[in-house]
Parts: structure tokens; C-alpha cells; sequence
């Protein structure tokens, strides 16, 4: 089966920055990967790799195109509009027509629990609320691939577990399979509890690409990666 | 000569009296100068979210060029109209000179730079905060500089108010192309220069508090429909966006 993201060799330089290098990575359809490292190491610059925002300026990137993948930051930019307007006009660039595009984000409104608010302007929500309205607007799309950049770094702990409840919800509700989840996250624990993989970055480099349950594995980790089994004991600490 | 509290008083009278030869010219300014903000507007939103998220070689220079436009004087602007409507000139075919369409133009060459430049500037800040985000939904350049550009439509209604106040406000150009000819071409700004070299100080007095009026006239309107928007009244559909543009 031919992955859904293949990057070959692919480095990406921002600027004077070299923000990834030399970087191979498949990812299949319904699998669930995590991306982890310390700030800089270029977990941000790889999602909008694959999500298609920046090219490769060495190597191959194979994507699927925008509308077929959705991605979730981790502040949401919402327009000043309506919760609804909101989710119907990511829709709206994806090619809807602007009545269907209003029908469905009513739905996606109902899913994430923010039918009351539909009106409310979007930016009036709060933290919690908006990137369940994000989430809303990603999952609209119905896309194929769900990309997440530390999507719950700035909430609370309450609004931290909806989000990533609806998170685990959504990547299980595809159409026809579960959707791909590629999410960048500092929290170990919500590594453990939504992903299936593990990549590991460290300077713009992988170095390591492992099933969640070898992430978790002290002795195992060590013998793939030491520096990633310093990276994840110096997080539990 | 009239003490300046005699010529307030006198003109204040004239206003409140509706007196009709004021009024004219008021009207007239209003129209010339709401015409080319009107047109510079449209240019200069589309010119400027444009220049906000386009990157093209020699997008530098466009940019000096257009913030040495800014600071082009009036007569100057008035003086090449002049050139290019003259009987001789390339446009005098279309006989506009000493006409309401010449000062309409001079105005909306005057305040085009005004509008692009700061369109260019509010939308090229959002594109640095937010663009990428509707990037990722799928907006290419331009539809995404306009969604940034109407979703900072409070900002652009100050842009707009700027514009017109730069347009209102000017002597130059419409002096120059205009001719300031009594009923026909006097607007405010030609009007008080030619009563204060009259004498007639009332009249000009007049006239320059019904200019210092309608600015705050229109941005007491502006700061309360930012209000009244802010508050929350939902677009119905994306083709709303372009009323938020005219602004």
C-alpha cells in the first residue's frame, strides 16, 4: 500500500535556518503518529512540510493536497464572524457552495458541542471553545489527514481533555477508515494515550521512528535512541 | 478687518442659516472627494492586498515608489493632471479640464497611495500572524489577502477616513485642475483660500468648521460601527465580504 506522506531526503531551510534535514518519513493511511523533541527541533516545520506550507528545499515530498488533510495550530486564527460562518468558510475554500458549506458546519457545530454558540462571534469563545471551533472547522473537511501542532498547549486542563477527546473521536470516525493523525505534542502522556508512533526529532534530524509502545520502553529506547531516552526522561522529571 | 470671535460668530451663522452659497460648496467637496475615495478605494484594496502577500522580484522597488508617492504635494499631483488633461495632452480629447471629473481624478491619484500603502501594511501584518492558517484551508494569495483585509475591515475604515480626510482636506490639485470656478468647481479647500484673500474671513471661517465637522461627523460613525459590529452581527455569505471592501 503506497503511504499517504513520503518524504525523501527532504530538508527545509526558513530563512538562514535549516529547520529540517535530511528527513525520510512514510506515513499510511489511518496511522497515528506522534512528534516529539524539544522546541526547535522541528516538529512545527515537518507538520507544514507535509501539510504542504513550506516545500522541501533539498529532497521529495509526496502530500495530499490541502483538501484533503486539515491542520489545527496551536492558537487558531478565526475570523471575526460567526462560529458558523467560521467552519463554512474553511469549507468554502475547500470548493463548497456556500448553502451546503453552512448546512454541514451546522453538523460539525453539534458534533464538538458548540451548537448554542453557532452565532456567537468566534473570536468572543473561549481558549477551549476556539479550538474546539478549530477542530469543527478541520473536521468539516472530512479530511483524510488530521495535522495538529501542539493543539493543546495553551489550554487549561479541562479544556485540554475535551479537545483531546474529540481528537481521538475524530481520528476514529473516518469515512472509510480512520482518519491519519500526525500531531506534535510536548505532553508525554497524551503521546501515550493518542498516538500509535512515535518520531522523534532532535535538531531538525529523526532519530527515532518507533511504535509508541518502544517509546515508552526504557531499555528499548535506549538501545534505538539515547538521545531520544534522555529526551523522555528529562519530560517525566 | 473682523476680530476672529466677529468671524466665528458670523460664521457660525452662516452654517446654522443654511446659507445657500456655502452649502454649494460644501456639497460639492463632499462629492468630489467621496467620488475619489470611492475610486482610489476600490484601486487601493485590491492593489494593496495584493502587494501584502505577493512576492515578486522587484516588489522592493514597487514599495519605495509607492511611499514616495505618499509624500507627493498636492500641486504636484494637480500639476501632472494639468499636463495630462490640457488640450494638448494625452487626455484632452476627453475635455475634463476645469471640470468635477478633473478633481475627482487629481483627488483619487492623491489618495491611491494613501489607500494601497496602508492597506499593504494591515493586510501584510495579518498574513504574518494568521496567514498561514488560511493557507492551510486552502486560500491561495490574493483571496487570502482579501479575507485578511476584510476581517481587519474596522482597520480599513480608518484607512478610508484617512483617505478622505487627505482628500478633503487638499488645495492644490483641485485649485490647479478644477479652476476654482464659483459654481461650478469651488469646493471648500479653493473657496477659503480665495475669501481669506478676499477678506470675506466668515465665509472661509464657514466653511472650515463645516470641514472640521464632517471629519468628526464620520469618525464618530466610524467608532460606532465598530462598536455596534464588534458586538456580533454574522456575515450571511462570503459574497458580504465585499461590503465590508467599499469601506
Amino acid at each position: 500500500m503506497s503511504p499517504l506522506f513520503e518524504l525523501v531526503n527532504a530538508s527545509v531551510m526558513l530563512g538562514r535556518v535549516q529547520a529540517l534535514q535530511a528527513v525520510n518519513l512514510r506515513i499510511h493511511a489511518g496511522e497515528r503518529v506522534a512528534l516529539v523533541g524539544a522546541n526547535g527541533s522541528g516538529k512545527s516545520s515537518l507538520l507544514r512540510l507535509l501539510n504542504g506550507l513550506v516545500s522541501p528545499s533539498e529532497g521529495a515530498s509526496v502530500v495530499p493536497p490541502v483538501r484533503a488533510q486539515a491542520m489545527l495550530f496551536q492558537r487558531p486564527h478565526l475570523l471575526r464572524t460567526s462560529a458558523r460562518n467560521n467552519v463554512a468558510l474553511g469549507l468554502w475554500l475547500a470548493g463548497w457552495r456556500w448553502r451546503d458549506a453552512q448546512a454541514q458546519a451546522v453538523l460539525a457545530l453539534q458534533r464538538t458541542g458548540l451548537a448554542d454558540l453557532a452565532l456567537r462571534q468566534g473570536r468572543e469563545l473561549s481558549g477551549g471553545q476556539q479550538q474546539r471551533l478549530a477542530l469543527a472547522r478541520a473536521w468539516a473537511r472530512q479530511p483524510q489527514a488530521l495535522l495538529l501542532d501542539e493543539p493543546t498547549a495553551s489550554l487549561d486542563p479541562h479544556a485540554k481533555r475535551e479537545v483531546e477527546a474529540l481528537i481521538a473521536e475524530f481520528a476514529a470516525s473516518g469515512a472509510a477508515q480512520p482518519m491519519t493523525l500526525v500531531f506534535a505534542s510536548h505532553n508525554l502522556g497524551q503521546v501515550k494515550r493518542l498516538a500509535s508512533r512515535v518520531v522523534y526529532l532532535e535538531r531538525g534530524r529523526v532519530l527515532a521512528d518507533v511504535p509508541v509502545a518502544s517509546f515508552f520502553d526504557d531499555a528499548q529506547l535506549l538501545r534505538i535512541s539515547p538521545q531520544a531516552h534522555s529526551f523522555v526522561r528529562s519530560e517525566s522529571a | 478687518m473682523n476680530t476672529f470671535a466677529d468671524s466665528l460668530t458670523t460664521a457660525l451663522h452662516l452654517v446654522v442659516s443654511f446659507d445657500a452659497a456655502l452649502w454649494v460648496v460644501v456639497g460639492r467637496s463632499l462629492a468630489v472627494s467621496a467620488s475619489a475615495c470611492l475610486i482610489a478605494g476600490w484601486l487601493g484594496l485590491w492593489l494593496g492586498a495584493w502587494l501584502g502577500t505577493a512576492r515578486f522580484r522587484g516588489r522592493e522597488v514597487v514599495l519605495t515608489l509607492l511611499n514616495t508617492w505618499l509624500a507627493v504635494p498636492s500641486v504636484v499631483v494637480g500639476l501632472v493632471v494639468y499636463l495630462l488633461l490640457s488640450r494638448t495632452g494625452p487626455l484632452g480629447s476627453l475635455g475634463w479640464l476645469f471640470s468635477f471629473k478633473a478633481m475627482v481624478l487629481a483627488q483619487a491619484i492623491l489618495v491611491l497611495p494613501v489607500v494601497t500603502a496602508l492597506v499593504r501594511q494591515v493586510v501584510t501584518d495579518a498574513e504574518r500572524q494568521h496567514g498561514e492558517q488560511l493557507a492551510s484551508l486552502g486560500a491561495r494569495p490574493l483571496l487570502r489577502s482579501l479575507l485578511l483585509a476584510w476581517d481587519e475591515r474596522y482597520t480599513l475604515l480608518t484607512v478610508g477616513i484617512t483617505a478622505f480626510g487627505r482628500a478633503i482636506s487638499e488645495v492644490g490639485a483641485v485649485m490647479i485642475v478644477g479652476g476654482n470656478i464659483d459654481g461650478f468647481t469651488r469646493v471648500m479647500t479653493t473657496a477659503i483660500a480665495l475669501e481669506t484673500s478676499k477678506g470675506d474671513l466668515p465665509l472661509a471661517l464657514g466653511l472650515g468648521l463645516v470641514l472640521l465637522a464632517v471629519m468628526l461627523v464620520l469618525n464618530a460613525l466610524v467608532s460606532l460601527l465598530r462598536r455596534w459590529r464588534e458586538r456580533g452581527t454574522p456575515l450571511s455569505s462570503p459574497t458580504d465580504v465585499g461590503a465590508g471592501w467599499a469601506a
